[in-house]
This record gives C-alpha cells, sequence and structure tokens, in this order.
C-alpha cells in the first residue's frame, strides 16, 4: 500500500507543479467544448433531417431531400467515430485544402455524427405527438414549417430528452478518441502525467473517477430539465 | 362566403364525396349529420383544405381556395375549426392557445407596423377579454391538461374566434365530452350563433340543430342527399335513406 501511496505522491507533484494541471484543464475544457458543440450542431442537424422525414411527400423535392437524408444517416451511422474523424482529417479536408485544428475536426465530426443519431430520435419524436397538434396549428393558418417550430418540435424534444441525454453522455465518453487527430483532451492530459512519471495506474484511475463524474452532472442536469419541462403535464 | 362546387375526394380506391354542391350565406348555421362513415368530416375538412379536394371547387369570400396555387394559410385565418378531440396546443399556455397565432401574423403582417411588444401585449388583452367571456381568466398561465373537456373545447372556440374568422367550422365539437360538459360548450356555440357567426356544425345533438341551425343537410353516398330548414328536414324529410336513417336517430 505503501507503493500506492507513492504512486499518489508522484501524480499530485506533476499535477501540482509540473504543468499537469494545466493539461487537465486543458483536456477537459476540450472534452467539454467538443460534446457540447457537438450535441448543439447535432441537435440541429437532426431536427432538420427529421422534419424532411415526416414533411408529406408528394412533392419532388422532399424526396430527393429525403433520399439525401437516407443516405447521410447510414453513412455516419455505419462507420465507426474514429474512422470519421481519420478520413475528415487525413482525407477530405485535404482534398478540399481546407486546414482546421483538431478541436475543430472533432467539433465538425462530432455535430454530423451526432446529427445522423439525433435525427432518428426525433424523428420517432415527432411521430409520438399527436397529430391533431398539427392539424390545430395548421387549420388557425400557420405553416406547416411554423406549426413544426413553435408546436410540434418543442414537444418532440420534451418526448425524446431522456434519449437525448444519454447521447450527449455518449458524446462525452467518445471525446477519448479524438487525439487520434490530435486534439488534446482528457486521454492526452493523464496519458503525458502518466509518461512523465512512467506510472498510469494513479492518472487512468483519475481519469476514470473525472469521466464518471461528468457523466453524473450530466444525468443530473437533465433531470432538472426534465423536471422543469414537465411542468406543462402537471396539474399546477 | 362559401360556394362548394362539384366537390369531390377519394381516399385510395374509395369514393368519399362524390359532387358535393353547396351554398353558405354570412349567417348560416349549417348542421351536418349523416350515417358513420360517409363523410361528414371528409366534407368538412375539405371546406378548409385540411384534406385536398380531388375535385370541384371551394369558392371562400371570391376565392377558389381548392386551387393549389393559393396561399392557403391566408385563407384559413378566416376560417375558424373546432376539432373532436380539441387539440389545444400542449406547450402552451392557455392564454398563449389563443394569442399564438394572432401575434404570429400581425408580427409578420408587413402592413401592421406596430412594434411585437405592443402586438403581443395587445393580443394577450385580447385573448384575456375571451378567457374572461368564457368565465376562465383565472386558468390564462396553466397549461391545457390541467383543463377539464368541456373547459378545453371552449377555450379551443375562443381559440378560433380570436383570428376573428368569417366563419368557423366544427367537427363533433361535443362527442368527446362527458355528458355533464356538453350543455357548457353547446351554449357558447349558441351564443356564436345569436351574435352572427357563420358556422358549419357535424354534430349528432339533434336538439341543437332543430333549435340553432337554420339548415340541416344530410351527407350519404358521397352527396347532399337534403338540405332544409330544421322543421322541415326533421318533420318531413323527402329522401328515402334519411328518413330512415332519422327513424334510428331519433328514437
Ligand atoms: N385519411 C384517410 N385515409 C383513408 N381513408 C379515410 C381517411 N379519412 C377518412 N377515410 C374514410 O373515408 C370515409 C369517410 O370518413 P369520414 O371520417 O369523413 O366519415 P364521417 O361521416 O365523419 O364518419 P363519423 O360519423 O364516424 O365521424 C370512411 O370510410 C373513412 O374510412
Ligand atoms: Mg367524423
Amino acid at each position: 500500500m505503501g507503493n500506492f501511496q507513492l504512486k499518489i505522491n508522484q501524480f499530485v507533484e506533476i499535477v501540482m507543479h509540473q504543468g499537469g494541471m494545466n493539461q487537465i484543464l486543458e483536456g477537459l475544457k476540450n472534452t467539454v467544448i467538443i460534446a457540447v458543440s457537438g450535441l448543439i450542431i447535432g441537435i440541429i442537424i437532426g431536427i432538420l433531417i427529421a422534419t424532411v422525414r415526416v414533411v408529406p411527400k408528394y412533392k419532388l423535392l422532399p424526396r430527393i431531400l429525403n433520399g439525401f437524408c437516407t443516405f447521410y444517416v447510414s453513412l455516419f451511422r455505419g462507420t465507426p467515430m474514429v474512422v470519421q474523424l481519420l478520413v475528415f482529417y487525413y482525407v477530405l479536408l485535404p482534398i478540399i485544402g481546407v486546414k482546421l485544428t483538431g478541436v475543430q475536426v472533432s467539433i465538425l465530426v462530432f455535430g454530423l455524427n451526432s446529427g445522423a443519431y439525433i435525427s432518428e430520435m426525433m424523428r420517432a419524436g415527432i411521430q409520438s405527438v399527436d397529430p391533431g397538434q398539427m392539424e390545430a396549428g395548421r387549420a388557425v393558418g400557420l405553416s406547416f414549417a411554423t406549426t413544426m417550430r413553435m408546436i410540434v418540435i418543442p414537444q418532440a424534444i420534451k418526448n425524446i430528452l431522456p434519449t437525448l441525454g444519454n447521447e450527449f453522455i455518449q458524446l462525452i465518453k467518445e471525446t477519448s478518441v479524438v487525439s487520434f487527430v490530435g486534439a488534446s483532451d482528457l486521454y492526452v492530459a493523464f496519458n503525458y502525467i502518466g509518461s512523465n512519471s512512467y506510472e498510469f495506474m494513479v492518472p487512468y484511475l483519475a481519469m476514470a473517477i473525472i469521466y464518471i463524474v461528468l457523466v453524473l452532472l450530466i444525468t443530473l442536469g437533465i433531470r432538472i430539465m426534465e423536471k422543469q419541462l414537465r411542468k406543462s403535464d402537471k396539474r399546477n | 362566403m362559401l360556394d362548394v362546387i362539384d366537390l369531390k375526394k377519394n381516399f385510395d380506391d374509395q369514393t368519399v364525396l362524390d359532387g358535393i354542391n353547396i351554398h353558405i350565406n354570412k349567417g348560416d348555421i349549417v348542421v351536418v349529420t349523416g350515417p358513420s362513415g360517409s363523410g361528414k368530416s371528409t366534407f368538412l375538412r375539405c371546406l378548409n383544405c385540411m384534406e385536398d379536394p380531388d375535385g370541384g371547387q371551394i369558392i371562400f369570400n371570391g376565392v377558389d381556395i381548392a386551387d393549389m396555387k393559393v396561399d392557403i394559410n391566408v385563407h384559413r385565418r378566416h376560417m375558424g375549426m373546432v376539432f373532436q378531440h380539441f387539440n389545444l396546443f400542449n406547450n402552451k399556455t392557455v392564454l398563449q392557445n389563443i394569442s399564438l397565432a394572432p401575434i404570429y401574423v400581425r408580427t409578420k403582417d408587413k402592413n401592421d407596423k406596430t412594434p411585437k411588444k405592443e402586438i403581443i401585449a395587445e393580443e394577450n388583452v385580447k385573448a384575456l377579454e375571451l378567457l374572461e367571456r368564457i368565465g376562465l381568466q383565472d386558468k390564462a398561465g396553466m397549461y391545457p391538461v390541467t383543463l377539464s373537456g368541456g373547459q378545453k373545447q371552449r377555450v379551443a372556440i375562443v381559440r378560433a374566434l380570436a383570428m376573428n374568422p368569417d366563419m368557423i367550422l366544427f367537427d363533433e365539437p361535443t362527442s368527446a365530452l362527458d355528458p355533464e360538459m356538453v350543455g357548457e360548450v353547446l351554449d357558447l356555440m349558441k351564443e356564436l350563433a345569436k351574435e352572427g357567426m357563420t358556422m358549419v356544425i357535424v354534430t349528432h345533438e339533434m336538439g341543437f340543430a332543430k333549435e340553432v341551425a337554420n339548415r340541416v343537410i344530410f351527407i350519404d353516398e358521397g352527396i347532399i342527399k337534403e338540405d332544409a330548414p330544421p322543421k322541415e328536414f326533421f318533420e318531413n324529410p323527402k329522401d328515402p335513406r334519411l328518413k330512415e336513417f332519422l327513424s334510428k336517430v331519433l328514437m
């Protein structure tokens, strides 16, 4: 056990006095930025795709858009996130001649990837809203898009909030692969600390704890939000 | 006000409406009857193009709204609709249910130069007045789930009124209500009728039809088989299928 105490001391020393703390904070910051931005982009893309999917399809344009969305969703759901990161960073962006940092690419890929997943959740959410809500909106003279935006989608989001929370947790966890494209996340930080002391037990344990705490915090946040949104379900 | 000319509607290979013709005047209270599945709801929903007609014309205030080229949203604002299951916006408060569409329409209207804040304030005042009218002003900030069925339907009716429509369509407005709540909704509808609102009402409330309507129509086999003032409709029906229908519903 004395050995373990020694390892902890070594870890604390690097964190406090050899730049470890900065690394951790930087990693934490990137992890959160990538996951949050990815989620926001994902929600926007998800809403757009889901809307295209539920639009009545008599006309040509919705059909073409729908075909494109199907392709997009199956592409991003059918390949691992790491592969998407690598392809964007080392293949697509160089080809089109755009230079992005590792974090920027990660945000882009996380957004596109979660957009594909969220679109499916959102479609289920929209379909779970009583069609009478759309009818009532149309009957007072609101357009399909306006009724979607003001009436149907808010209710759909409320319905899928737990799944959306899971998606966010998924994104937080998946940030652990962004070092593949050179973004400094928590893994990079703790790996740095480990490499400096040739000792990985405590750093990786600390990393695990940080992930767990992050996930617990998010879970708590979602609970609170759900409670707020459930107001319209309760008699008050 | 509303001229329906040779209205046709099919679902897949089933012909539901097969040439409906009716002229509705300002102030008319038209009650629509007919056997179950005869197309009463379909007829009503074609009037504001919630269902797109497959043939014929619906001339509303001089415009054929069945024409796919017109902006249907503009015309629907002048034709309210009340549903069997109320369909209040669940994510909006009672007050917002009423003021949402008027606020939206006015803020998008380029001729209405009123600042948005004032529009919201004005429309909320109007909505509150409408709520006072039905005695539900204390529910303004609550969500629809907290209301009884009768209260929901009355809010739905004033939601339609808030747009100052030229006419209101009702599809079985009391069918989903507990019996003790039917009265309050019918009373409100009677009030509107007295004020001269043009109304088209699908209902099984024959007492209401006799008392309030000035015309009762019978839809059967895709057409209007009878269109008469209530007295004549109930006491001296001409169509044999209507006679049979009345003998069933008036038992
Ligand atoms: N969206 C739809 N798709 C396919 N068929 C439909 C649709 N809506 C209605 N129908 C069919 O059209 C016919 C007329 O339906 P409608 O609802 O207009 O009748 P109704 O007179 O209102 O009946 P009820 O008294 O039961 O309300 C029925 O046979 C129904 O099954
Ligand atoms: Mg019906």
